[in-house]
């Protein structure tokens, strides 16, 4: 959209083109180099609705359900600032609200609401397009206060040993600036070690998100916080489902919603912090730093945490929990090699090694529950067509029925689900088993290794289970998973570690 | 090179087609490319659908029998050819371009559409199937000319669409069937007895192109047709 200048006492300020007087010369907010912010006038009667849905965000105008005179009142008087969505730096573009400045991420268009050609972002399109003439809109007024009802927290489960060590270091770090990796084994009870901190952080009045690169730990998430935080209006936000009421104290997010957010949040925990495609995507960990106070706590949460993390614990710089024992207190399975031969060349003639048809007859006649990954999709097809049966399905990650299909596979309606790595991670079902077929594949790395392993054994009653891999020629991924499932397992006999 | 649409990385490889030139170097993917499904083999003269995608009881001669019963009642368009079917992936792909605004996915398609403009349409000029104002502003961009203005020839802004309405995905086929004024004729736009292909991203019942056609031909157009990326 283009902007006019309107002279005012304080000097001249921004004007939206459809508010504009028709005769003022009009121009898009990229023509500028500084933008004007009035100063804030106290005595200025402000919506507190606007405040109760702005405080933390940072928005498009298309997605504000405010009037533009409303905001533009607000602007006037200081309570809410216009932001360039993009600015020309030295080495090229940069996107304000992902903070891309990949080139090959920029495209340019003939646009229609500034007339110019106008550049924009390819990287967070998938949140409304930003372009050089989209404004970014923020608050700029007193923020707004969050208060819950006691009590707080309704929870009255039993924490382990390790778990309330680990429990008791979160609480000390609400409130305070500062950075703790919690590398907690699948299994071990995570998310309940943060009740205590975040009833702390809510009795306070600060406000806490809970950010992960995965919807489904977002939506497996939301309703035991609802229940543990009976008072607080929890907030869940991932693709397709972001809300947009008041401001809540406890957001449960994708770390792609954060790019929507601005200095919001006191406390950040961020969830599976090496998983796809967090691990790898500078703009999801630019877009949770941004969500951020400066002076905010920030907690990561990892069974397999990357080797950058491992570094700065290594270099001093960030401070680590162990949680090296599963709440249960039972060991983590170690997995068995087993080699199939070349299965690659199997699969091109129609079928697939006996020792895994085997494994599967095994499985299927006990009734037992398992998953089998395989590689890629395209091995997950040969190799359904090979074992298919009543018992037997498969899901990947563009199968229009996943949800359904990993449901039916919880109610125990599907004995053997066929997967690809999609489902290497949180996806807790109690009594089963677990092959990985193809293991010499370059897709199963040591970190993807020890979350499939994670999927076994996760329940008191069923401690124990399998985890096998077939392998044509074992790889250092898998020689390495199973060393640092080893060494998780000697570690928990040991005492808790600093 | 980065995949314009998944943007994975992927490799081109340099076949004897590249040495001559005849391929432009691909934009998306080989996985986003098999995705794709081009319009080939037999098709419906009139709408350009493929036959292949009916039972044979609906094909009647080079017509589709939804052709035979639409030309008794007369017709403005003379044919429609498109690139490609309208299969999901393409659904998606086009709500990104379109609706996300993603404006540089649809440089994809450019050999495509050029090549098939070279074969069906030769000797016309384009119109862009126009959006209303308010559409207009709120998209940035009007997807059809952004289509029209890959292929390199002039193009006639001859139409314009006055009333802001509902989208056209979320009627029903009546509702469009019967959508006549639609559009209004800009008044010094040069048209007579110009064969004008119309230009837009989606041919579904026909009823856009339809009563675009009909203004022209109303203004002294000698021939009408349409040409648009996906055929659903």
């Amino acid at each position: 959209m283009r902007f006019a200048t309107i002279p005012t006492k304080l000097g001249p300020f921004l004007c939206p083109e459809p508010l504009a007087n028709q005769s003022t010369s009009l121009f898009p907010i990229s023509k500028l180099t500084e933008l004007p912010y009035p100063p804030l006038q106290s005595d200025f009667n402000f919506d507190p609705d606007l405040q109760a849905f702005f405080t933390g965000r940072l928005l498009l105008l298309d997605e504000i359900p405010f009037p533009l005179q409303t905001i533009q009142a607000h602007y006037l008087h200081g309570f809410i600032q216009y932001e360039k969505g993009i600015t020309k730096e030295e080495h090229g573009l940069s996107c304000r609200r992902c903070g891309n400045q990949d080139k090959e991420l920029f495209a340019t268009f003939s646009c229609y609401r500034c007339k110019e050609e106008c550049a924009y972002c390819r990287n967070c399109i998938m949140m409304g397009r930003i372009s050089q003439c989209t404004p970014l809109i923020r608050w700029a007024g007193p923020a707004t206060g969050f208060h819950v009802e006691e009590p707080i927290l309704r929870w009255d489960g039993q924490l382990s040993e390790l778990q309330s060590s680990a429990s008791e270091r979160v609480y000390e770090l609400i409130g305070h600036a500062g950075e703790i990796l919690v590398w907690a084994v699948c299994g071990s009870g995570k998310t309940e070690i943060l009740f205590a901190g975040i009833e702390k952080a809510l009795r306070e009045g600060l406000r806490v998100c809970l950010a992960t690169p995965r919807t489904d730990v977002v939506m497996e998430l939301f309703p035991r916080f609802e229940q543990a935080f009976p008072n607080t209006q929890v907030e869940a936000l991932y693709g397709g489902h972001s809300s947009m009421d008041r401001a809540s104290p406890l957001v449960l997010s994708t770390t792609h919603q954060l790019f929507r957010f601005e200095k919001a949040f006191d406390v950040m925990i961020v969830d599976e912090v090496d998983a796809f495609p967090y691990s790898y995507d500078k703009t999801l960990q630019f877009a949770v730093e941004k969500a951020c106070k400066d002076e905010a706590a920030r907690i990561y949460l990892s069974a397999t945490p990357s080797e950058d993390l491992l570094a700065r614990v290594r270099r001093k710089e960030l401070d680590v929990i162990h949680i090296s024992k599963r709440f249960h207190g039972y060991p983590l399975p170690v997995p068995e090699f087993t080699w199939c031969g070349n299965w690659k060349k199997g699969l091109k003639k129609g079928y697939v090694p006996k020792v895994l048809t085997e494994w599967v007859k095994r499985k299927l006649d006990s009734g037992r529950q398992c998953f089998l990954f395989v590689p890629t999709v395209k091995v997950l097809n040969d190799v359904y067509e090979c074992l298919k049966s009543d018992s037997v399905d498969f899901v990947h990650a563009e199968d229009p029925e996943r949800k359904e299909k990993v449901n039916r596979f919880r109610k125990g309606e599907i004995t053997m689900l066929i997967t690809t790595t999609i489902l290497e991670r949180g996806v807790t079902v109690p009594e089963i088993d677990v092959a990985v077929f193809g293991a010499d594949h370059e897709v199963f790395t040591s970190n993807a290794f020890v979350q499939i392993s994670g999927r076994v054994g996760r329940s008191i009653e069923d401690p124990y289970g399998e985890v096998t891999y077939f392998h044509f020629g074992k790889t250092k991924a898998m020689a390495s998973a199973k060393k640092t499932i080893e060494q998780h397992n000697s570690r928990s006999s040991r005492e808790i570690d600093k | 090179m980065k995949c314009l649409y998944c943007k994975s990385i992927f490799v081109t490889s340099i076949g004897w087609r590249d040495l001559f030139g005849l391929d432009h170097e691909p934009l998306l993917c080989e996985d986003c490319r098999g995705e794709l499904v081009f319009i080939e083999g037999e098709i419906c003269r009139q709408c350009g659908r493929a036959f292949s995608l009916f039972p044979e009881k609906y094909r009647q001669n080079d017509l589709c029998s939804d052709c035979v019963e639409w030309n008794q009642k007369g017709r403005s368009i003379s044919k429609n050819r498109s690139l490609l079917q309208y299969n999901s992936f393409l659904q998606e792909f086009m709500a990104q371009f379109k609706y996300r605004g993603d404006a540089e996915l649809i440089k994809a398609f450019k050999s495509g559409l050029q090549t098939l403009f070279n074969k069906e349409f030769r000797d016309s000029i384009l119109v862009p199937i126009p959006l209303s104002k308010e559409r207009h502003f709120e998209r940035g961009f009007n997807q059809s000319v952004l289509i029209a203005g890959l292929l390199d020839i002039p193009m006639l802004d001859a139409l314009a669409r006055p009333l802001h309405e509902e989208k056209q995905s979320k009627k029903s086929r009546l509702d469009r069937l019967g959508n006549r004024t639609l559009f209004s004729f800009k008044t010094g736009s040069e048209v007579h007895g110009k064969s004008i292909a119309l230009v837009d991203d989606i041919y579904t019942t026909g009823a856009t192109v339809e009563a675009a056609g009909k203004i022209l031909l109303d203004h002294g157009a000698r021939k009408v047709s349409s040409f648009t990326v996906a055929r659903g």
